[in-house]
Protein backbone atom coordinates (compact mmCIF):
# COMPACT_ATOMS: atom_id res chain seq x y z
CA UNK A 1 0.00 0.00 0.00
CA UNK A 2 2.58 2.57 0.76
CA UNK A 3 4.83 1.33 -1.62
CA UNK A 4 2.45 1.78 -4.31
CA UNK A 5 1.97 5.10 -2.95
CA UNK A 6 5.57 6.22 -2.59
CA UNK A 7 5.48 4.57 -7.02
CA UNK A 8 2.54 6.86 -7.40
CA UNK A 9 4.66 9.86 -6.19
CA UNK A 10 7.64 9.06 -8.02
CA UNK A 11 5.80 8.19 -11.17
CA UNK A 12 4.54 11.96 -11.09
CA UNK A 13 7.89 13.38 -10.51
CA UNK A 14 8.90 11.44 -13.67
CA UNK A 15 5.89 12.63 -15.77
CA UNK A 16 6.65 16.62 -14.45
CA UNK A 17 10.31 16.08 -14.97
CA UNK A 18 9.88 14.87 -18.28
CA UNK A 19 6.94 17.49 -19.46
CA UNK A 20 10.25 20.18 -18.46
CA UNK A 21 12.53 18.39 -20.50
CA UNK A 22 10.51 18.49 -23.61
CA UNK A 23 9.19 22.15 -23.17
CA UNK A 24 12.69 23.01 -23.25
CA UNK A 25 13.59 20.57 -26.19
CA UNK A 26 10.73 22.42 -27.74
CA UNK A 27 12.19 25.69 -27.26
CA UNK A 28 16.19 24.77 -28.64
CA UNK A 29 14.73 23.18 -31.35
CA UNK A 30 12.78 26.65 -32.48
CA UNK A 31 16.12 28.38 -32.06
CA UNK A 32 19.43 26.66 -32.46
CA UNK A 33 17.33 23.45 -33.81
CA UNK A 34 15.95 24.79 -36.84
CA UNK A 35 16.78 28.50 -36.42
CA UNK A 36 12.96 29.40 -36.75
CA UNK A 37 14.14 32.20 -34.43
CA UNK A 38 17.26 34.40 -34.59
CA UNK A 39 19.00 34.74 -30.94
CA UNK A 40 18.62 38.96 -30.57
CA UNK A 41 14.86 37.30 -30.79
CA UNK A 42 14.91 34.69 -28.70
CA UNK A 43 18.07 33.53 -27.51
CA UNK A 44 18.79 29.70 -26.99
CA UNK A 45 18.55 27.73 -23.91
CA UNK A 46 21.92 27.09 -24.27
CA UNK A 47 22.56 30.95 -24.74
CA UNK A 48 20.24 31.39 -21.76
CA UNK A 49 22.31 29.28 -19.34
CA UNK A 50 25.32 30.46 -20.09
CA UNK A 51 23.93 33.72 -18.81
CA UNK A 52 22.41 32.27 -15.81
CA UNK A 53 25.87 31.25 -14.86
CA UNK A 54 27.62 34.29 -15.69
CA UNK A 55 25.15 36.39 -13.65
CA UNK A 56 26.67 34.99 -10.57
CA UNK A 57 29.38 36.87 -10.56
CA UNK A 58 29.37 39.26 -13.56
CA UNK A 59 27.57 43.07 -12.74
CA UNK A 60 26.97 44.06 -16.34
CA UNK A 61 24.58 45.58 -17.36
CA UNK A 62 22.81 46.75 -14.48
CA UNK A 63 25.09 46.83 -11.69
CA UNK A 64 24.69 43.86 -9.62
CA UNK A 65 25.36 39.79 -9.56
CA UNK A 66 22.26 37.73 -10.09
CA UNK A 67 22.32 37.06 -6.02
CA UNK A 68 22.60 40.43 -5.13
CA UNK A 69 19.23 41.27 -7.20
CA UNK A 70 17.76 37.99 -5.72
CA UNK A 71 18.45 39.31 -2.14
CA UNK A 72 17.36 42.31 -2.96
CA UNK A 73 13.85 40.69 -4.07
CA UNK A 74 13.47 38.32 -1.53
CA UNK A 75 13.91 41.11 1.33
CA UNK A 76 11.14 43.22 0.03
CA UNK A 77 8.46 40.40 -0.77
CA UNK A 78 9.34 38.78 2.59
CA UNK A 79 9.20 41.93 4.53
CA UNK A 80 5.79 43.32 3.21
CA UNK A 81 4.40 39.36 3.24
CA UNK A 82 5.26 39.26 6.75
CA UNK A 83 3.87 42.72 7.83
CA UNK A 84 0.50 41.33 5.39
CA UNK A 85 0.16 38.40 7.37
CA UNK A 86 0.78 39.80 10.82
CA UNK A 87 -2.19 42.07 10.31
CA UNK A 88 -3.74 40.58 7.57
CA UNK A 89 -4.50 37.17 9.69
CA UNK A 90 -6.16 38.47 12.88
CA UNK A 91 -7.95 41.39 10.89
CA UNK A 92 -9.73 38.58 8.87
CA UNK A 93 -10.41 36.62 12.06
CA UNK A 94 -11.87 39.77 14.13
CA UNK A 95 -13.58 40.70 11.10
CA UNK A 96 -15.41 37.16 10.76
CA UNK A 97 -15.53 37.07 14.17
CA UNK A 98 -17.15 40.04 15.44
CA UNK A 99 -19.95 42.25 13.34
CA UNK A 100 -19.19 45.20 14.82
CA UNK A 101 -15.41 45.59 13.96
CA UNK A 102 -16.74 43.49 10.51
CA UNK A 103 -19.00 46.34 9.31
CA UNK A 104 -16.69 48.91 10.46
CA UNK A 105 -13.56 47.21 8.34
CA UNK A 106 -15.72 45.90 5.44
CA UNK A 107 -16.60 48.80 3.52
CA UNK A 108 -13.08 50.20 3.48
CA UNK A 109 -11.34 46.43 2.11
CA UNK A 110 -14.12 46.04 -0.66
CA UNK A 111 -12.87 49.38 -1.69
CA UNK A 112 -8.75 48.30 -1.53
CA UNK A 113 -9.14 44.97 -2.67
CA UNK A 114 -10.22 45.45 -6.42
CA UNK A 115 -7.27 47.54 -6.86
CA UNK A 116 -4.53 45.92 -8.22
CA UNK A 117 -1.62 46.07 -5.80
CA UNK A 118 0.71 47.20 -8.64
CA UNK A 119 -1.58 50.29 -9.38
CA UNK A 120 -0.44 51.41 -5.50
CA UNK A 121 3.09 51.73 -6.88
CA UNK A 122 3.06 55.57 -7.98
CA UNK A 123 0.70 56.57 -4.90
CA UNK A 124 3.68 54.59 -2.80
CA UNK A 125 6.90 56.56 -4.60
CA UNK A 126 5.20 59.99 -4.39
CA UNK A 127 4.50 59.10 -0.65
CA UNK A 128 8.32 57.49 0.37
CA UNK A 129 10.09 57.12 -2.88
CA UNK A 130 11.48 54.28 -4.70
CA UNK A 131 13.32 52.70 -2.14
CA UNK A 132 12.74 49.40 -0.18
CA UNK A 133 10.00 50.88 1.75
CA UNK A 134 7.25 51.84 -1.56
CA UNK A 135 7.54 48.39 -2.41
CA UNK A 136 7.62 46.46 0.92
CA UNK A 137 4.42 48.69 1.24
CA UNK A 138 2.49 47.59 -2.22
CA UNK A 139 3.19 44.40 -1.65
CA UNK A 140 2.24 44.55 2.27
CA UNK A 141 -1.46 45.92 0.44
CA UNK A 142 -1.77 42.68 -2.15
CA UNK A 143 -0.37 39.97 0.44
CA UNK A 144 -2.68 41.27 3.15
CA UNK A 145 -6.29 41.15 0.81
CA UNK A 146 -5.49 37.06 0.50
CA UNK A 147 -4.82 36.48 3.85
CA UNK A 148 -7.85 38.62 5.00
CA UNK A 149 -10.11 36.93 2.50
CA UNK A 150 -8.69 33.48 3.27
CA UNK A 151 -9.20 34.10 7.20
CA UNK A 152 -12.30 35.38 7.38
CA UNK A 153 -14.01 32.84 5.26
CA UNK A 154 -12.06 30.30 7.40
CA UNK A 155 -13.83 31.57 10.18
CA UNK A 156 -17.31 32.04 8.82
CA UNK A 157 -17.20 28.01 7.86
CA UNK A 158 -16.47 27.34 11.58
CA UNK A 159 -19.44 24.15 12.13
CA UNK A 160 -22.42 25.39 14.58
CA UNK A 161 -22.04 22.29 16.03
CA UNK A 162 -18.61 22.74 16.88
CA UNK A 163 -19.37 25.69 18.48
CA UNK A 164 -22.13 24.07 20.67
CA UNK A 165 -19.97 21.43 21.52
CA UNK A 166 -17.70 24.10 23.29
CA UNK A 167 -20.88 26.06 24.77
CA UNK A 168 -22.04 22.63 26.49
CA UNK A 169 -18.75 23.20 27.84
CA UNK A 170 -18.79 26.22 29.22
CA UNK A 171 -16.06 27.88 27.20
CA UNK A 172 -15.83 31.55 26.98
CA UNK A 173 -16.43 33.54 23.95
CA UNK A 174 -12.72 33.74 23.60
CA UNK A 175 -11.98 29.87 23.84
CA UNK A 176 -14.46 29.31 21.37
CA UNK A 177 -12.63 31.68 19.09
CA UNK A 178 -8.72 30.59 19.90
CA UNK A 179 -9.36 26.83 20.46
CA UNK A 180 -12.41 25.61 18.12
CA UNK A 181 -12.68 28.40 15.45
CA UNK A 182 -8.73 28.99 14.54
CA UNK A 183 -7.73 25.78 14.72
CA UNK A 184 -10.98 24.66 12.31
CA UNK A 185 -9.99 27.96 10.00
CA UNK A 186 -6.70 26.79 10.07
CA UNK A 187 -6.43 24.97 6.76
CA UNK A 188 -7.91 27.96 5.17
CA UNK A 189 -5.73 30.63 7.33
CA UNK A 190 -2.66 28.07 5.38
CA UNK A 191 -4.33 28.43 1.95
CA UNK A 192 -4.40 32.77 2.20
CA UNK A 193 -0.98 32.55 3.24
CA UNK A 194 0.13 30.21 -0.07
CA UNK A 195 -2.03 32.65 -1.96
CA UNK A 196 -0.77 36.06 -0.81
CA UNK A 197 2.70 34.51 -1.46
CA UNK A 198 1.85 34.53 -5.02
CA UNK A 199 0.42 37.71 -5.41
CA UNK A 200 3.49 38.94 -3.21
CA UNK A 201 6.09 37.87 -5.47
CA UNK A 202 4.24 38.77 -8.95
CA UNK A 203 3.22 41.68 -7.29
CA UNK A 204 7.15 42.72 -6.60
CA UNK A 205 8.47 41.98 -9.80
CA UNK A 206 6.02 44.58 -11.07
CA UNK A 207 6.74 47.30 -8.82
CA UNK A 208 10.30 46.67 -9.19
CA UNK A 209 10.02 47.21 -13.23
CA UNK A 210 8.50 50.57 -12.13
CA UNK A 211 10.42 51.67 -9.53
CA UNK A 212 13.78 50.12 -8.55
CA UNK A 213 17.51 50.58 -8.12
CA UNK A 214 17.85 46.58 -7.07
CA UNK A 215 16.15 43.88 -8.08
CA UNK A 216 15.03 40.75 -10.09
CA UNK A 217 12.32 42.62 -11.70
CA UNK A 218 14.23 45.88 -12.11
CA UNK A 219 17.26 43.30 -13.76
CA UNK A 220 14.31 42.26 -16.23
CA UNK A 221 13.62 46.34 -16.90
CA UNK A 222 17.31 47.27 -17.59
CA UNK A 223 18.12 44.02 -19.93
CA UNK A 224 14.89 44.39 -21.68
CA UNK A 225 16.56 47.87 -22.62
CA UNK A 226 19.26 46.98 -24.55
CA UNK A 227 17.44 43.99 -25.65
CA UNK A 228 19.56 41.32 -23.81
CA UNK A 229 16.59 39.13 -23.79
CA UNK A 230 19.14 36.44 -22.27
CA UNK A 231 19.02 38.37 -19.15
CA UNK A 232 15.38 38.48 -19.27
CA UNK A 233 14.94 34.42 -19.60
CA UNK A 234 17.00 34.36 -16.81
CA UNK A 235 15.29 36.82 -14.38
CA UNK A 236 11.80 35.21 -15.64
CA UNK A 237 13.29 31.49 -14.61
CA UNK A 238 14.95 32.71 -11.30
CA UNK A 239 11.90 34.15 -10.69
CA UNK A 240 9.70 31.13 -10.96
CA UNK A 241 11.76 29.23 -9.28
CA UNK A 242 12.69 31.26 -6.07
CA UNK A 243 8.71 31.42 -6.70
CA UNK A 244 7.87 27.39 -6.60
CA UNK A 245 10.19 26.92 -3.31
CA UNK A 246 8.78 29.56 -1.53
CA UNK A 247 5.28 28.36 -1.62
CA UNK A 248 6.59 24.99 -1.57
CA UNK A 249 8.07 25.68 1.95
CA UNK A 250 4.50 27.34 3.50
CA UNK A 251 2.82 24.15 2.02
CA UNK A 252 5.29 21.86 4.40
CA UNK A 253 4.89 24.42 6.94
CA UNK A 254 1.03 23.60 6.22
CA UNK A 255 1.06 19.95 6.54
CA UNK A 256 3.16 20.08 9.71
CA UNK A 257 0.98 22.49 11.46
CA UNK A 258 -2.84 21.73 10.32
CA UNK A 259 -3.60 18.07 12.62
CA UNK A 260 -5.90 15.64 11.64
CA UNK A 261 -5.82 14.62 7.59
CA UNK A 262 -7.32 18.08 6.77
CA UNK A 263 -5.11 19.03 3.62
CA UNK B 1 -48.42 0.22 30.67
CA UNK B 2 -49.80 2.71 28.33
CA UNK B 3 -50.67 6.04 29.79
CA UNK B 4 -52.14 8.80 28.29
CA UNK B 5 -49.78 12.06 27.70
CA UNK B 6 -52.14 14.24 29.88
CA UNK B 7 -51.34 11.91 33.62
CA UNK B 8 -47.38 12.53 33.01
CA UNK B 9 -46.03 10.61 36.50
CA UNK B 10 -45.92 13.22 39.04
CA UNK B 11 -42.37 12.95 40.92
CA UNK B 12 -40.77 15.89 42.57
CA UNK B 13 -37.24 14.62 41.49
CA UNK B 14 -37.41 15.74 37.92
CA UNK B 15 -34.35 16.89 36.46
CA UNK B 16 -35.25 18.39 33.51
CA UNK B 17 -38.63 19.36 32.76
CA UNK B 18 -40.81 20.81 29.94
CA UNK B 19 -43.79 23.00 31.00
CA UNK B 20 -46.14 23.73 28.44
CA UNK B 21 -43.81 24.41 25.57
CA UNK B 22 -44.72 25.81 22.52
CA UNK B 23 -41.81 26.11 20.10
CA UNK B 24 -42.13 27.78 16.53
CA UNK B 25 -39.83 28.37 13.56
CA UNK B 26 -39.75 30.92 11.21
CA UNK B 27 -38.78 30.04 7.68
CA UNK B 28 -38.52 32.51 4.53
CA UNK B 29 -40.61 30.05 2.35
CA UNK B 30 -42.62 28.57 4.62
CA UNK B 31 -43.61 31.55 7.14
CA UNK B 32 -44.01 30.67 10.74
CA UNK B 33 -44.73 26.95 11.82
CA UNK B 34 -44.92 25.16 14.66
CA UNK B 35 -42.58 22.12 15.45
CA UNK B 36 -43.31 21.84 19.32
CA UNK B 37 -46.74 22.00 20.91
CA UNK B 38 -48.45 22.20 24.48
CA UNK B 39 -45.18 19.66 25.20
CA UNK B 40 -44.99 18.45 29.12
CA UNK B 41 -42.30 16.22 29.88
CA UNK B 42 -40.78 15.01 32.96
CA UNK B 43 -37.07 13.43 32.78
CA UNK B 44 -36.43 11.65 36.33
CA UNK B 45 -32.76 11.35 37.88
CA UNK B 46 -30.87 8.33 35.98
CA UNK B 47 -33.29 7.26 33.92
CA UNK B 48 -33.01 6.29 30.42
CA UNK B 49 -35.46 8.01 28.72
CA UNK B 50 -36.36 7.50 25.23
CA UNK B 51 -37.86 9.90 23.06
CA UNK B 52 -39.26 8.21 20.35
CA UNK B 53 -41.22 9.21 16.68
CA UNK B 54 -41.20 9.21 12.96
CA UNK B 55 -39.17 11.69 10.29
CA UNK B 56 -38.62 14.92 10.93
CA UNK B 57 -41.20 15.67 13.69
CA UNK B 58 -38.99 18.00 16.28
CA UNK B 59 -36.91 15.44 18.19
CA UNK B 60 -33.78 17.40 17.79
CA UNK B 61 -35.14 20.60 18.87
CA UNK B 62 -36.80 19.27 22.14
CA UNK B 63 -33.05 18.23 22.99
CA UNK B 64 -31.47 21.24 21.47
CA UNK B 65 -33.62 23.55 23.92
CA UNK B 66 -33.00 21.04 27.07
CA UNK B 67 -29.09 21.49 25.26
CA UNK B 68 -29.87 25.58 25.92
CA UNK B 69 -28.92 25.90 21.69
CA UNK B 70 -32.60 27.01 21.13
CA UNK B 71 -34.99 28.66 23.36
CA UNK B 72 -38.61 27.69 24.15
CA UNK B 73 -41.14 30.26 22.06
CA UNK B 74 -43.88 29.96 24.86
CA UNK B 75 -43.69 27.84 28.21
CA UNK B 76 -40.24 26.81 29.99
CA UNK B 77 -37.63 24.44 29.92
CA UNK B 78 -36.23 24.04 33.67
CA UNK B 79 -33.22 21.90 34.91
CA UNK B 80 -33.15 20.93 38.47
CA UNK B 81 -36.06 23.69 39.02
CA UNK B 82 -34.51 26.75 37.13
CA UNK B 83 -35.34 27.64 33.88
CA UNK B 84 -32.46 26.78 31.23
CA UNK B 85 -30.94 29.70 29.28
CA UNK B 86 -27.63 28.98 27.86
CA UNK B 87 -25.73 25.98 26.53
CA UNK B 88 -23.52 24.47 30.29
CA UNK B 89 -21.35 21.61 31.37
CA UNK B 90 -24.54 19.83 33.41
CA UNK B 91 -26.04 18.93 30.03
CA UNK B 92 -23.67 17.39 27.35
CA UNK B 93 -24.57 16.30 23.97
CA UNK B 94 -23.61 13.63 21.72
CA UNK B 95 -24.78 14.63 18.13
CA UNK B 96 -25.93 12.56 14.94
CA UNK B 97 -22.57 13.29 13.32
CA UNK B 98 -20.02 12.93 16.31
CA UNK B 99 -19.30 17.13 15.64
CA UNK B 100 -15.89 15.80 16.86
CA UNK B 101 -13.02 18.31 16.76
CA UNK B 102 -11.05 16.98 13.95
CA UNK B 103 -7.63 18.84 14.92
CA UNK B 104 -7.56 17.67 18.35
CA UNK B 105 -6.48 13.62 19.03
CA UNK B 106 -9.09 11.24 20.89
CA UNK B 107 -7.32 12.12 23.93
CA UNK B 108 -7.63 16.02 23.19
CA UNK B 109 -11.27 15.51 22.51
CA UNK B 110 -12.43 13.86 25.42
CA UNK B 111 -10.22 15.95 28.08
CA UNK B 112 -11.60 19.09 26.40
CA UNK B 113 -15.07 19.83 28.33
CA UNK B 114 -12.27 19.63 31.67
CA UNK B 115 -9.74 21.43 30.14
CA UNK B 116 -12.11 24.28 29.28
CA UNK B 117 -12.89 24.22 32.81
CA UNK B 118 -8.92 24.61 34.06
CA UNK B 119 -8.79 20.98 35.73
CA UNK B 120 -5.52 20.14 36.11
CA UNK B 121 -3.26 18.33 33.42
CA UNK B 122 -2.80 15.17 35.02
CA UNK B 123 -6.12 14.70 36.79
CA UNK B 124 -7.87 15.44 33.24
CA UNK B 125 -5.52 12.94 31.77
CA UNK B 126 -6.32 10.51 34.39
CA UNK B 127 -10.33 11.04 33.86
CA UNK B 128 -10.24 10.97 30.13
CA UNK B 129 -8.25 7.73 29.88
CA UNK B 130 -11.15 6.41 32.37
CA UNK B 131 -13.92 7.28 30.10
CA UNK B 132 -11.71 6.35 26.63
CA UNK B 133 -10.99 2.80 28.56
CA UNK B 134 -15.04 2.69 29.30
CA UNK B 135 -15.75 2.63 25.93
CA UNK B 136 -13.02 0.61 24.72
CA UNK B 137 -10.91 2.74 22.66
CA UNK B 138 -7.49 2.50 24.78
CA UNK B 139 -4.99 2.15 21.84
CA UNK B 140 -6.50 5.37 20.12
CA UNK B 141 -5.73 7.78 22.27
CA UNK B 142 -3.78 9.15 20.09
CA UNK B 143 -4.82 9.14 16.85
CA UNK B 144 -7.19 11.77 15.09
CA UNK B 145 -11.09 11.16 14.47
CA UNK B 146 -10.40 11.05 10.58
CA UNK B 147 -8.46 7.44 10.88
CA UNK B 148 -11.38 6.08 12.83
CA UNK B 149 -14.77 4.01 11.69
CA UNK B 150 -18.40 5.66 12.31
CA UNK B 151 -19.29 3.89 15.47
CA UNK B 152 -15.29 4.57 17.25
CA UNK B 153 -16.06 8.22 16.55
CA UNK B 154 -19.30 7.69 17.84
CA UNK B 155 -17.75 5.96 21.12
CA UNK B 156 -15.42 8.99 21.01
CA UNK B 157 -18.14 11.41 21.42
CA UNK B 158 -19.98 9.53 24.14
CA UNK B 159 -16.45 9.78 26.02
CA UNK B 160 -16.22 12.83 25.72
CA UNK B 161 -19.48 13.99 26.83
CA UNK B 162 -19.33 11.65 29.93
CA UNK B 163 -16.24 12.93 31.01
CA UNK B 164 -17.90 16.66 31.34
CA UNK B 165 -19.69 14.78 33.88
CA UNK B 166 -23.17 16.21 33.00
CA UNK B 167 -26.04 15.55 35.02
CA UNK B 168 -27.95 15.03 32.42
CA UNK B 169 -26.86 13.23 29.13
CA UNK B 170 -28.65 14.37 25.49
CA UNK B 171 -28.08 11.77 22.43
CA UNK B 172 -29.71 12.80 19.41
CA UNK B 173 -30.13 9.94 17.06
CA UNK B 174 -26.45 8.75 17.75
CA UNK B 175 -26.43 6.05 15.96
CA UNK B 176 -28.74 6.88 12.98
CA UNK B 177 -26.00 6.87 10.80
CA UNK B 178 -24.43 3.91 11.68
CA UNK B 179 -24.81 0.36 9.65
CA UNK B 180 -26.97 -2.16 10.94
CA UNK B 181 -24.38 -4.10 12.74
CA UNK B 182 -22.46 -1.48 14.18
CA UNK B 183 -25.39 -0.35 15.25
CA UNK B 184 -26.71 -3.54 17.45
CA UNK B 185 -22.78 -3.06 18.91
CA UNK B 186 -23.37 0.18 20.42
CA UNK B 187 -26.57 0.08 21.45
CA UNK B 188 -25.15 -2.92 23.59
CA UNK B 189 -21.98 -1.25 24.24
CA UNK B 190 -24.04 2.13 25.23
CA UNK B 191 -26.17 -0.01 27.78
CA UNK B 192 -22.94 -1.07 29.15
CA UNK B 193 -21.33 1.94 29.77
CA UNK B 194 -24.49 3.47 31.05
CA UNK B 195 -25.05 0.77 33.67
CA UNK B 196 -21.15 1.17 34.69
CA UNK B 197 -21.87 5.13 35.10
CA UNK B 198 -25.64 5.89 35.80
CA UNK B 199 -26.66 9.01 34.35
CA UNK B 200 -29.80 10.72 33.52
CA UNK B 201 -30.10 10.01 29.66
CA UNK B 202 -32.50 11.46 27.13
CA UNK B 203 -32.22 9.63 24.03
CA UNK B 204 -33.96 11.22 20.57
CA UNK B 205 -34.24 7.56 17.78
CA UNK B 206 -36.85 7.21 15.21
CA UNK B 207 -35.88 2.92 15.37
CA UNK B 208 -38.62 1.51 17.00
CA UNK B 209 -36.03 -1.56 18.16
CA UNK B 210 -33.09 1.05 19.44
CA UNK B 211 -35.81 2.19 21.55
CA UNK B 212 -37.00 -0.97 23.07
CA UNK B 213 -33.96 -2.08 23.43
CA UNK B 214 -32.23 0.69 25.36
CA UNK B 215 -35.23 2.65 27.15
CA UNK B 216 -36.21 2.19 31.03
CA UNK B 217 -39.36 4.65 29.84
CA UNK B 218 -40.63 5.46 25.96
CA UNK B 219 -42.29 9.05 25.20
CA UNK B 220 -43.97 8.23 21.69
CA UNK B 221 -43.90 11.91 20.01
CA UNK B 222 -47.04 13.13 17.99
CA UNK B 223 -46.04 14.37 14.39
CA UNK B 224 -45.57 17.89 13.74
CA UNK B 225 -46.40 19.27 15.77
CA UNK B 226 -44.66 17.49 18.08
CA UNK B 227 -46.23 16.51 21.70
CA UNK B 228 -46.18 13.82 23.70
CA UNK B 229 -48.89 11.14 22.66
CA UNK B 230 -47.99 7.84 24.55
CA UNK B 231 -45.53 6.50 27.15
CA UNK B 232 -44.19 2.96 28.24
CA UNK B 233 -42.48 1.78 30.65
CA UNK B 234 -40.06 -0.88 29.86
CA UNK B 235 -39.33 -3.18 32.91
CA UNK B 236 -37.55 -5.71 30.90
CA UNK B 237 -34.29 -7.11 32.11
CA UNK B 238 -30.56 -5.66 30.88
CA UNK B 239 -29.15 -6.81 28.57
CA UNK B 240 -32.24 -7.36 26.70
CA UNK B 241 -33.36 -9.58 23.69
CA UNK B 242 -34.75 -8.16 20.10
CA UNK B 243 -36.64 -11.55 19.63
CA UNK B 244 -38.22 -11.94 23.05
CA UNK B 245 -41.54 -12.12 22.80
CA UNK B 246 -42.71 -9.82 25.55
CA UNK B 247 -39.68 -7.42 23.44
CA UNK B 248 -41.36 -8.27 20.42
CA UNK B 249 -44.67 -7.65 21.61
CA UNK B 250 -44.31 -3.92 22.92
CA UNK B 251 -42.51 -3.30 19.67
CA UNK B 252 -45.82 -4.10 17.98
CA UNK B 253 -47.76 -2.48 20.64
CA UNK B 254 -45.54 0.69 20.34
CA UNK B 255 -45.46 0.45 16.57
CA UNK B 256 -49.51 0.52 16.79
CA UNK B 257 -50.03 4.01 18.20
CA UNK B 258 -46.85 5.87 16.13
CA UNK B 259 -48.14 7.93 13.12
CA UNK B 260 -46.88 6.70 10.07
CA UNK B 261 -46.04 9.24 7.56
CA UNK B 262 -44.51 8.98 4.02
Amino acid sequence: MKDKKKFQINKYIFISILSICFGIFVWWLVTDGLGIFRSNALPSPVKVFESFIKKWYETKPDGATLLEHLIASLQVALGGYVIGAVIGIPLGIFMAWNDKIDMCVRPVFDLVRTIPGVAWTSVMVTLVGIGFLSKALVIFISAMVAMVINSYSGIKQTKTVHLWVGQTFGASNWELLTKIAIPSALPMIFTGLDVALGSAWTTLVAAELLASTKGLGFMIQQARGIFRLDIVIVGMIVIAITGAVLSTIIQWLGRKMIKGGRT
Amino acid sequence: MRMDSERQVSTNDALIEFRKVDKFFNKPEEGRYQVVGDLNIKVRENEFLVLFGPGQCGKSTILNMVAGFEMPSAGEVLCQGKPIEAPGPERGMVFQNTALFPWLTVMGNVEYGPKVRGVKKEERRQKAQHYIDLVGLQGFENSFPVKLSGGMQQRVGIARAYCNEPLVMLLDEPFGHLDAQTRYLMQDELTRIWQAEKRTVIFVTNNIEEAVYLADRILVLRNCPTGVKAEYEITLPRPRNYTDPEFLRLRREIDSVVDHTL
